[in-house]
């Protein structure tokens, strides 16, 4: 079996990051591996602004925050990248077995840094009643159908929850020129970033209900539209506020959970709450050499901080490797 | 006249008190730095956001090619942009910065790709 000293999964800022500073404190043999065709990771379909403000003192768009690092990676000859390369097992020695087009490869990591970010959390985790019609996206995947595809997904929107990923679709349905109806939230305020809520909603007159909640879905086939309630302190439903909003998509954006099966596969402990690795200090785990980095290791809004969480990963994964020998 | 903004210039979000006279800033209070001000003078007299959108390519793996103005343009020309933006091909190789429409609109801004092609 071929054995790398540092073998990297996920090309996201997380990877990206700790591969570059890898290399940066000594490492010499650098194996990324990614399922997409691209680096950059979820940076690709964030095509808005909001970021590097604080890494590169510039306001960029995720794809330019992404070509920064991008053309620094093809630039070093240590760092070797598997794109179309997809990870399905992982044993606690970190042989990790990966598929590429028409094959199946193995490779044993000296050390081993999982960079694979977040998946978003569905509908099922949030209990909405209803039917299962179609026209039910998680926000990330309409931004990707969107952003990516070319394809806008509904004409008349409905978001659940006002994280920053809501609170930009809702912006990118206006501009593409569907009706954005209302962005429905529980709590008394919102979860993702003001900046977002006046650029993404106020500017675009879209109504945004605090202290709401989605009760049912409506739609055989399609979705046909949403009920709403106001909910008191306790998230209790207020009796006789309930009403009806119209609409054929309803977009959900309730959070994040980091991507952690494999790990959890090689032993590593887990939260269960969080799916986070159990862990008192940054990057390390249960598994000595086995690291986690950017929003595997915890959801960070920006991905600024994951570029300097990798950091810290890449100069942890040297040490390791130089202690080992 | 006083009015209450969020400084949207970077994630801190400032909550901006903003004193107007005559359509124009006279004072900014609650800014955490002096990007602020000039966001509270220009939101007031002159609000302006920078667009980001994304075109079709042809003849290339990726469908869609992010762009970007590389400087505010006015709010009120937003949905104009997005028709003039709908409009545009990508049809050959583009790096990251480089310029796909100059000057559009005649609004002082051009529109740049956020990706290579
Ligand atoms: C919709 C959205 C909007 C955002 N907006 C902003 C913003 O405005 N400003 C800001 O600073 N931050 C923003 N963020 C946050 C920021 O983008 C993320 O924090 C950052 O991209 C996370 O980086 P990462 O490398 O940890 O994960 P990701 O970018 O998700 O990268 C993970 C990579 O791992 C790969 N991968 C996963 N599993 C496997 C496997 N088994 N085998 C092989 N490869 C695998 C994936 O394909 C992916 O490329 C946003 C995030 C989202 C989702
Ligand atoms: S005033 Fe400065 S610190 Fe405050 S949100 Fe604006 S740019 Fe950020």
């Amino acid at each position: 079996m071929i054995e790398r000293d540092l073998v990297i999964v996920g090309a996201g800022p997380g990877g990206m990051g700790a591969a570059i500073s890898a290399h940066e404190n000594g490492v010499k043999d650098i194996f990324l591996l990614e399922r997409d065709q691209y680096l950059g990771g979820i940076l690709n379909q964030c095509i808005h602004t909001g970021f590097g403000i604080d890494y590169f003192k510039e306001v960029l768009t995720g794809p330019e925050y992404a070509d920064r690092f991008i053309k620094k990676i093809n630039a070093i000859p240590e760092i070797e990248i598997s794109a179309r390369s997809f990870v399905t097992h992982l044993t606690k020695d970190k042989v990790l077995t990966y598929f590429k087009p028409g094959k199946i490869e193995t490779v044993k990591a000296k050390c081993l840094i999982m960079a694979t970010g977040c998946r978003e959390k569905t509908r099922e985790m949030t209990h909405i009643a209803g039917t299962r019609p179609s026209g039910i996206f998680s926000a990330g995947l309409a931004q990707k159908l969107i952003n990516i595809e070319g394809l806008l997904p509904g004409n008349e929107v409905v978001i659940v929850g006002s994280g920053d990923i809501g609170l930009i679709m809702a912006r990118r349905f206006t501009l593409e020129g569907a009706k954005v109806k209302a962005v429905i939230e529980i709590q008394d305020k919102t979860r993702g970033l003001l900046r977002n809520v006046v650029q993404c909603v106020t500017d675009f007159d879209i109504p945004l209900y605090f202290n709401h909640k989605i009760l049912k879905i409506f739609g055989k086939d399609r979705v046909t539209g949403v009920s709403v309630a106001k909910v008191d302190s306790c998230m209790r439903e207020v009796a006789g506020t309930e009403f009806k909003i119209d609409c054929d998509t309803v977009l959900i954006s309730v959070g994040l959970i980091p991507e952690n099966e494999l790990i959890e596969m090689a032993g590593v402990r887990i939260d269960k709450k969080t799916n986070c690795p159990v862990s008192d200090e940054t990057n390390k785990t249960s598994i000595p050499g086995l690291f986690v980095c950017g929003n595997a290791f915890k959801v960070y809004d920006l991905a600024d901080s994951v570029s300097k969480d990798s950091e810290l990963a890449g100069k942890l994964a040297a040490e390791y490797l130089r202690s080992a020998g | 006249m006083k009015k209450n903004l969020i400084c949207i210039e970077c994630p801190k979000g400032c909550a901006l008190d903003v004193d107007i006279e005559n359509c124009r800033v006279v004072k900014v209070t609650g800014n955490q730095c002096p990007k602020g001000e000039t966001y509270a003078i220009s939101e007031i007299e002159d609000p302006r956001r920078i667009l980001t959108a994304t075109i079709l390519t042809k003849g290339f793996p990726l469908k869609l090619l992010p762009v970007r103005t590389d400087r505010p343009i006015p709010k009120a020309r937003i949905s104009d942009a997005m028709k003039a933006i709908r409009k545009i091909r990508a049809i050959s190789r583009v790096k990251t910065g480089d310029i796909i429409a100059k000057d559009l609109l005649g609004l002082g801004a051009n529109l740049i790709a956020t990706r290579e092609l």
